[in-house]
């Protein structure tokens, strides 16, 4: 159960958040210019990686806030948590 | 014949206090501060079980929690009892009563014993290998399975015991209070850190409190006496708190943990009752230190498991700390200095050790020496090669152990004997450790895994980390405290310890006997029956991953997940594969360490508390008038209103004729509800919804479809503009937090550019929604002064208005295709809305409907129900629903998805209506449709996903989803039974009302 640290309440128990996936996937401004492939991977394509990735979580039971985490999928550390918008930090 | 062994007071029993208790039906006497175990082998019983697999009689091994044999049902036969219990953790107490288990018809004389005589059929992956085939007996085989294994019997009524969930946040968390977590947990407590400090016992002080090694001094005391002045010490110690008889099931990452609280456990009956009898604890600790101990193994030879073969650690436990002698006729079996403490603990309180076999060729330590002088036999270099006795150990045949260590030699003797204590050194207890993620490395001289990587902020204490040595261990505990608190000084710095204690240690896992392997029996696994012989056979046939074997010969998977046995396993494993143990890993640990009750681990949640669920603000309006209800995700919803012993059927056959001839009224509160507001308030409706909103008119209404960006149907609803830059959207019950979470998800992560502010007000509003063609006439009758005219007050748009006092906001919209209102009022008002309507309808027999009904009416228009006849591969052109779809609009939320190739196949399952060609056979829900009856295999075309007897139209309705359905009107389909097939005609899913006439009417 990860202690997780919401960059707008502070440190809070998992139950309290949602994972939402892969971070850093920003959704195409122009959809309509794009090919069934350059769409595709856009809509389906998610990295599983076994070591450092970048994922979105929600405080959905509490300021309902969207943040991003980096987080080894190895063993669990979470190496670093980062409002939207923010730019990742470097590795 | 029933002897008293209670050899000396103890001042742990209290011998002023009597307790009688019933095993297997029989009454026995114990002492207060006995665990069943304790006083069993007080009154000379050690045959306590049978085994898993061949049922052979099993004794009591063990004085703790890895105890693998003397597994007992506590209370058979009543709604308390409770199987799998180890009856060396059980305290007894006046009353209890406690019986064997796995042995038919009884421990003494077991039917299934017959398996032990045909074990060479029941080899390593006996179960796998006879019961794969043929597939179809798996029933059979499943049933004698689990008549013939099964280990105790749950409890057949429901638990009348109260169970607790506590959190609990700590600076610091001790696990186990022997002499190292003690120290460390009072010197943390004493830096002034707030410090937990639990024990699956109920005395403090771990092993060391029993100790009495005369070589092994602190501060010139026996370390049992200067152990106990430190515990006294403790109850002085603010910011210290000492859980007892509190056993850590589960370590978690970011030190989370969940340990079980006994509470009542150990009291009488009549003291249980109303009190909590356990609690789980969910402590988050900021640092948790383990000092968690270390466990004595037993070693493998043949016969190793006869009742009466016990570790050298347990006798001397139940010999010092019980005041019980295990035996009369004791002999140690080991291979390093621990069985001689044990063999002086007897000596010393006069109890007769007939001999110590010694595996070692020599030992010189100061207690070696100490029994010499006794004048013990001691065979060194020897090993048992087999033992005898059935129910009960008579004696044990030894033999001289070649240089090697891999055969016996010379002549064969026979000792008598009625208890066998096995030492074979010592495992760190690191269950609980390697739980939390972190890991272990081989020590290749202490033959032990130890603590490599802490993952968490951890420390390891004490023989859990492999200081076997007091020495070693308040030494390395003093620095490491230092270390971790960044302290400067403790006060374990001044004391002075003296030692005399050897580790000297032959280590053989599987030791030879003079009969080849296949005609012995040295467990390796006592409560799975798992043999070294199994253990190689898996080897033979090619298991090679540890994880593998242990599943395939049940090493390590019982109850007790191997706590005794999982060394020897390892160790055979790679002396016949060749490898170093380190390099084979070790099977994970996982939770619980100690099984846990179900009752613990839902605490309180039973019941009506399993689960939330939310009613409506007409809720007890609705009981009143003897309403049925359904759950609708967390809500009760009115589901059908029977009048005098109608059954469901009648009753939503009138309530739908009632709302279309004259009036009907449901509730509607449960619809979700979100208000939007903000200046980019209708752009943001532009991008989520499917059609286009920038041009709805103040006060009008719209009905929306919600995509997910891979163009299926994720949710609908009616949205209205209440002003400029103000909408109310509503949503399905069902989808209402998920539609939240998905809007606020688009607002916050990909157009945080948008001035949009959303807000959940379903709570807020109690909905009824009246309709019929007369509904019209009673919303007058409600609200006399509201223009109710076509012009002013048209389909699709929205009022607000007073009724009374109570300021309500009216829109005029249409699930089922009548002239309809939703009337919204705060919502504590809403039974009075409620109230108010059904007087004002009285006249016009105004009709309550719950969601049956209202499932119906819908169908009879053709309108989708979200998650009913969509399943999340629906886009809005499969249901029909083109005209919904902007072509104008730049984007939206799954709008590029809708042009996909996949998504615009002509042959995508479609929803379409369903006509049976005998108008009185209503379709099941779920059926499947297929156009062909001959054909191998029938190719399915889709399946039913609403279908109702339609009183309206006298005729029974469906809607489906068919593939290529769109092409298919007025083909004929079949729907397959089980016992005939149903003709069918595809149909326009818009049943009733066509042409929409009568939402004017
Ligand atoms: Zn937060």
């Amino acid at each position: 159960m990860f202690l997780i640290n919401c960059p707008y309440c502070g440190e809070r128990d998992q139950q309290e958040f949602k994972a939402g996936g892969e971070a850093h996937i920003e959704r195409p401004k122009q959809p309509t210019e794009l090919s069934d492939d350059e769409w595709a991977e856009y809509l389906f394509m998610r990295k599983n990686i076994k070591g450092i990735q970048f994922e979105r979580w929600n405080h959905a039971h509490g300021c309902r806030k969207w943040f991003n985490m980096v987080r080894d999928t190895s063993n669990d550390e979470i190496k670093a948590i980062y409002k939207m918008g923010e730019k990742p930090p470097s590795q | 014949m029933t002897k008293n062994l209670r050899v000396k007071s103890s001042e742990y029993i209290d011998e002023t206090n009597r307790i009688s208790f019933k095993f297997n039906g029989k009454t026995y006497h114990g002492f207060k501060g006995d665990t069943l175990a304790s006083a069993l082998l007080a009154n000379n019983v050690h045959l306590v079980g049978r085994s898993f697999k061949y049922h052979r009689p099993r004794g009591i091994m063990t004085s703790g929690s890895e105890e693998p044999n003397a597994i007992v049902q506590i209370n058979p036969g009543t709604n308390i009892t409770e199987p799998n219990v180890r009856a060396t953790e059980v305290e007894i107490y006046e009353g209890l009563e406690a019986s064997s288990q796995n042995c038919w018809p009884s421990v003494q004389f077991d039917i299934g014993g017959i398996n032990n005589f045909l074990s060479p059929f029941f080899p390593a992956g006996f179960y796998y290998k006879t019961f794969m085939w043929p597939a179809s007996f798996w029933e059979k085989y499943e049933f004698f399975i689990r008549h013939s294994a099964g280990l105790g019997k749950s409890p057949t009524t429901s638990d009348p015991d109260i169970y607790d969930h506590r959190n609990v946040h700590c600076d610091v968390l001790v696990i186990g209070a022997g002499i190292a977590g003690i120290l460390a947990a009072k010197n943390a407590a004493k830096n002034n850190f707030k410090t937990l400090l639990v024990d699956e016992k109920n005395e403090l002080g771990g092993s060391t409190i029993f100790e009495n090694n005369e070589f092994n001094k602190i501060d010139n005391k026996n370390t049992s006496e200067w152990l106990k002045k430190e515990i006294e010490k403790l109850k002085d110690i603010r910011n210290l708190e000492i859980k007892t008889r509190t056993s850590v099931a589960a370590y978690h990452q970011y030190n989370y943990l969940l340990a079980r609280e006994n509470l009542t456990d150990h009291l009488e009956i009549k003291d249980k009752t109303n009190k909590i009898r356990q609690r789980l604890l969910k402590i988050r600790a900021k640092k948790v230190i383990l000092a968690t101990g270390a466990l004595e193994r037993p070693m493998v030879f043949n016969n190793n498991d006869r009742p009466g073969i016990m570790l050298s650690s347990a006798i001397k436990k139940y010999n010092e700390f019980y005041g019980v002698a295990c035996g009369s006729k004791n002999i140690f079996f080991t291979n390093n200095d621990s069985a001689y403490e044990s063999a002086l603990s007897l000596y010393n309180k006069g109890i007769n050790v007939e001999a110590i076999i010694d595996i070692r060729e020599q030992s010189e330590s100061k207690i070696v020496k100490k029994v010499k002088e006794t004048g013990i036999k001691i065979y060194w270099s020897h090993s048992i090669v087999d033992t005898a006795g059935y129910k009960r150990l008579n004696s044990v045949s030894i033999m001289k152990l070649s240089n090697d260590g891999t055969s016996v030699t010379g002549r064969k003797i026979s000792i008598t004997c009625d208890c066998l204590g096995v030492a074979g050194g010592w495992t760190p207890a690191v269950h609980l450790y390697t739980q939390s993620g972190s890991k272990l490395k081989f020590d290749e001289e202490k033959k032990v895994f130890l603590p490599n990587q802490n993952t968490s902020n951890q420390i390891t204490v004490g023989s859990c980390c492999g200081d076997f040595k007091i020495d070693e261990i308040i030494n390395n505990l003093n620095q490491k405290l230092k270390d971790t608190f960044n302290i400067n000084e403790t006060d374990l710095d001044n004391i002075k310890v003296e030692i005399d204690q050897e580790n000297s240690k032959r280590n053989i896992w599987l030791l030879p006997s003079d009969k080849p392997l296949g005609k012995t029996k040295p467990f390796v696994d006592y409560q799975n029956d798992a043999t070294a012989k199994d253990i190689k056979l898996a080897l033979k046939e090619g298991f090679r991953s540890i994880e593998h074997v242990k599943r395939y010969t049940t090493t390590g998977m019982g109850t007790d997940q191997g706590k005794l046995g999982n060394m020897h396993a390892l160790g055979i494993i790679a002396d016949t594969a060749g490898v170093k143990m380190g390099e084979l890993g070790t099977t994970t640990f996982r939770p619980p360490y100690t099984p846990l009750t179900f009752g613990t681990i839902v605490g309180r949640n039973v019941g009506k508390y399993f689960d939330i669920f939310r009613r409506t603000p007409m809720n007890d309006w609705h009981i009143e008038n003897k309403a049925e209800f359904e759950n609708v995700g967390q809500w009760k919803r009115a589901w059908y209103y029977p009048i005098n012993e109608e059954t469901m059927h009648q009753a939503v056959q009138r309530e739908s004729k009632a709302a279309r001839e004259s009036a009907g009224i449901l509730d509607a509160s449960t619809l979700g509800k979100i208000d939007i507001q903000g200046s980019d308030a209708s752009e943001f409706l532009n991008r989520v919804y499917t059609n286009a909103w920038s041009k709805l008119a103040i006060g009008k209404c719209r009905y929306g479809l919600m995509l997910n960006e891979d163009g299926m149907v994720y949710d609908d609803g009616v949205t209205t503009r209440l002003g400029e830059n103000h909408y109310i959207m509503t949503t399905t019950t069902g989808g209402a937090a998920n539609v939240l979470g998905k809007l606020e998800d688009y607002l916050q992560t990909e157009w945080p550019e948008l001035d949009v502010y959303l807000t959940s007000v379903t709570d807020h509003y109690a909905t009824a929604s009246l309709c019929g063609p007369n509904s019209k006439k009673i919303l007058k009758k409600i609200i006399p002064d509201l223009d109710l005219s076509d012009e002013n007050f048209p389909h699709m748009s929205f009022k607000e208005a007073n009724i009374g006092n109570i300021q309500c906001r009216i829109m005029r919209i249409s699930f089922t295709g009548e002239h309809s209102y939703e009337i919204n009022v705060q919502a504590s008002y809403g039974k009075d809305l409620w109230e108010q309507c059904m007087v004002a309808g009285k006249e016009f027999n105004i009709t309550p409907y719950g969601t049956e009904t209202m499932h119906l009416l819908r169908a009879e228009k053709g309108f989708i129900i979200v998650g009913q006849d969509t399943d999340g591969t629906m886009t809005p052109i499969d249901l029909q629903m083109d005209w919904i779809v902007s072509k104008k609009k730049y984007d939206f939320i799954g709008k590029r998805s809708l042009y996909r190739s996949d998504t615009m196949r002509e042959d995508r399952k479609q929803l379409v209506g369903l006509l049976t060609d005998d108008p009185n056979i209503v379709l099941e829900e779920g059926a499947q449709i297929v156009s062909e009856l001959n054909q191998s295999p029938i190719e399915m075309l889709g399946h039913v996903t609403s279908s109702y007897f339609s009183p309206n139209l006298n005729k029974s309705i469906a809607l489906a989803i068919v593939r290529g359905g769109k092409e298919m009107m007025g083909k004929k389909l079949f729907v397959p039974m089980e016992n005939n097939n149903i003709n069918v005609t595809v149909a326009n899913p818009v049943f009733y009302d066509e042409k929409n006439e009568r939402l004017n009417a």
